[in-house]
């Protein structure tokens, strides 16, 4: 049990430690490489817990995670960036430094909220629930500060990974897998959404060219 | 075959079938023919009660959303055969979009029906994405830039908005494994309800916090509705008149629905005042942006936020009499606000602009239309003696009756709305026309804006008995 413990634990932080990888990279291709390693770690966690909590209906959540998150999307983001001709620098609403002090205010943030309000539950699920939070916050924070789209995708992709890495860890729950599914037609859409409409960089009311040519007062 | 399936098993099979036909005028029909199967198939739900299973279910709450959704789904479709045809003929666009839109029309409509059927917390979950999926699509369909930046909006904010609910849903679950243990029960709505009393309470609130960011994003509650007037301005009218009169209310409902969770365990976070704080902030903000609004449909997609602030806020409020005043307020706003983009969508093709300030005397050039666009806003305005009145007044009075202070902001809110509604009103139908009275219309189109004002005046001065004693069973179930 202890050793069950541990080694979730472990993977839980790993994908948290990825999560802040994620907030530092200042291109675009190491940005994706660092979410596929985020992926594969949490292809990782669902699997140890299918196999501690004997469910191996998550083996599936971890294959989901391992082949479309881990291989095929970093691949297809790679694709888009050559393709589209994106520019491979980070843009950021938000200096780094700032950006990961926040970060680490979410965690902290995140484990005030769910420890306390947990007490009943097992000691694996609440700290996974914490690290799980974390994750998500930090997905939601990298979505906000970022301008280009594919980094912004990313960002949402790295708050779902917090979303399964807290369903996988909660024993029994029903739908993971169809949950992940769901998920992973969602992401395909926004892709395939990304190529269709070369989209290139976020429409943001923050960049000045686009405030003058559409929007204002309509 | 039972009414449930047939009612789930119509549109997707009429989205399947849809996708493969290439002729516009056949798969418009098509659609209407599957939107009227499915209203004929609800209406047999009050006749025959199905017994729950842990997959669907069928209460009286949902059955009367079922019942509205069905049918603003078919009159939506009626309504789109003339609008199709003329935006088909002056070539915005192709067979190709119009495959993609009717079936993607019944793909919708088989995500809002899933959505309130489904007894599973997960299930509603996935139906509410897909909803937002099929939409998304619909938006950017006439493939321009600003349908385009709304659409990416739109899918990126309620992406994340139903990624927080699922969060949400999951610490649910959490909450609810001590009492219920592992299974498809605890994800269950009924099961989770008779069980709700030995939940852990702090968990839920927090569950309760992620719900309504995630749920409410998609109702178009103030601050996160910044996607809402973009997705209905963007996208072809017939989409902002289901997204007005059937998204914003389910997702309302399932938020609902996790309220009656959190009160029936009592000693959770009291969801009604964070109801009442977001309701107030929308109907506010809202009611002070349609002044400066120049398109006229933003204009009203700015009327729906603020409606949906008011029915948030009726049932923050609770009570029998201001669930009562919501439920009755989102089925009125539903119809009169399908109503009104009904008519916006003839009103805009025939002026050829969306422009408010390009748009004067229609009652003198189009009587009929004119007219009956008058009575539809100012029944969204809130004039007496229509059915939003009504609503309202009840909003109103149980507000003062029992939180006087709470009154006053409502009413700040509710006349700065119906002020700016009035005055864009007077310039669009009064005054020397600006559209030339040769433009003409499908003579058909107008039937159903008719149905729909028809409604919601006959609303307003009565109700019908069954219909007034259902609205209180409901009133009372939501606590």
């Amino acid at each position: 049990m202890n050793f069950h413990y541990s080694a979730a634990h472990l993977i839980g932080a790993l994908v948290l430690l990825l999560g802040f990888q994620l907030l530092y990279q200042r291109r675009i291709a190491a940005v994706i490489r660092s979410f596929a390693v985020q992926a594969a770690a949490l292809a990782l966690a669902a699997a140890w817990q299918a196999y501690i909590q004997d469910s191996p209906h998550l083996y599936i959540t971890a294959a989901i995670a391992l082949v479309f998150k881990a291989m095929i999307v970093p691949f297809a983001l790679n694709w888009l960036v050559v393709r589209l001709g994106i520019h491979k620098t980070v843009e950021t609403a938000l200096g780094i430094g700032p950006t990961m002090m926040i970060g680490v205010a979410l965690v902290a943030l995140s484990i005030v909220l769910v420890l306390p309000v947990t007490q009943n539950a097992s000691a694996l699920t609440r700290e996974n629930l914490a690290l799980a939070m974390s994750v998500v916050l930090l997905g939601l924070l990298m979505m906000i500060t970022r301008r280009n789209a594919v980094s912004q995708v990313v960002g949402f992709m790295a708050l779902e990974n917090g979303l399964i890495l807290a369903a996988v860890g909660v024993k029994g729950m029903p739908l993971v897998v169809e949950m992940s599914i769901a998920f992973s037609v969602l992401v395909a859409m926004i892709l395939f959404g990304i190529f269709f409409y070369r989209i290139r960089e976020r429409f943001d009311s923050l960049d000045l060219h686009y405030l003058e040519s559409f929007r204002g007062e309509r | 075959m039972t009414p449930v399936g047939l009612i789930l098993g119509t549109p997707l099979l009429a989205a399947l079938v849809l996708a493969w036909i290439t002729d516009y005028r056949l798969s418009s029909a098509l659609n209407l023919l599957a939107s009227l199967i499915t209203f004929g198939a609800s209406l047999f739900l009050f006749g025959v009660r199905i017994p729950d299973s842990l997959w669907l279910f069928v209460d009286d709450f949902n059955i009367y959303l079922v019942v509205l959704t069905a049918f603003v789904g078919l009159t939506t479709s009626l309504f789109s055969v003339g609008y199709i045809a003329r935006e088909k003929a002056e070539g915005h666009l192709t067979a190709r979009h119009l495959r993609f839109y009717h079936a993607m029309y019944q793909g919708f409509l088989f995500t809002m029906l899933l959505a309130l059927l489904a007894n599973n917390l997960g299930v509603m979950w996935v139906a509410i994405e897909g909803a937002t999926l099929t939409t998304v699509l619909m938006v950017s369909l006439y493939r321009t830039r600003e349908s385009i930046e709304a659409a990416w909006k739109y899918f990126i904010l309620c992406s994340v908005g139903i990624a927080l609910a699922l969060f949400g849903i999951i610490l649910i679950y959490l909450a609810a494994q001590p009492a219920m243990g592992p299974g498809p029960e605890a994800m269950a709505w009924t099961e989770v309800l008779r069980a709700a009393g030995r939940f852990e309470p702090a968990l839920m609130s927090l569950a309760f916090v992620f719900l309504l960011v995630g749920y409410g994003t998609k109702a178009g509650l103030a601050p996160l509705h910044a996607w809402l007037p973009d997705a209905h301005a963007e996208g072809p009218t017939p989409i902002s008149a289901v997204l007005s009169g059937l998204l914003l209310n389910v997702a309302l409902y399932a938020l609902l629905r996790f309220k009656m969770i959190l009160t029936a365990n009592g000693a959770a976070l009291d969801p009604g005042p964070l109801l009442i704080g977001m309701g107030l902030t929308s109907l506010l903000l809202a009611g002070f942006m349609l002044y400066r609004r120049n398109d006229i449909k933003r204009l009203f997609a700015y009327s729906s936020i603020e409606h949906m602030g008011i029915i948030t806020f009726a049932f923050g409020m609770g009570g029998a009499v201001a669930n009562f005043a919501g439920l009755l307020h989102m089925t009125m706003h539903s119809l009169a606000k399908s109503a009104i983009f009904f008519a916006v969508g003839i009103i805009s093709q025939i002026a050829g602009t969306k422009k408010i300030a390009d748009i004067r005397g229609l009652t003198v050039s189009h009587p009929l239309l004119g007219w009956s666009f008058l009575v539809a806003v100012a029944a969204i305005a809130g004039l007496p003696p229509l059915g939003i009145f009504m609503s309202e007044f009840l909003v109103v009075s149980s507000t003062f009756a029992r939180q006087p202070w709470l009154a006053v902001p409502l009413l700040i809110g509710l006349l700065v709305a119906f002020g700016a509604l009035i005055l864009k009103l007077t310039g669009l139908a009064f005054g020397p026309p600006s559209i030339g009275a040769s433009q003409r219309y499908h003579p058909l189109a107008l039937a159903p804006l008719f149905g729909h004002v028809a409604l919601v005046a006959v609303a307003g001065i009565w109700l019908p008995e069954p219909l007034l004693r259902w609205f209180q069973i409901v009133a009372r179930l939501l606590g």
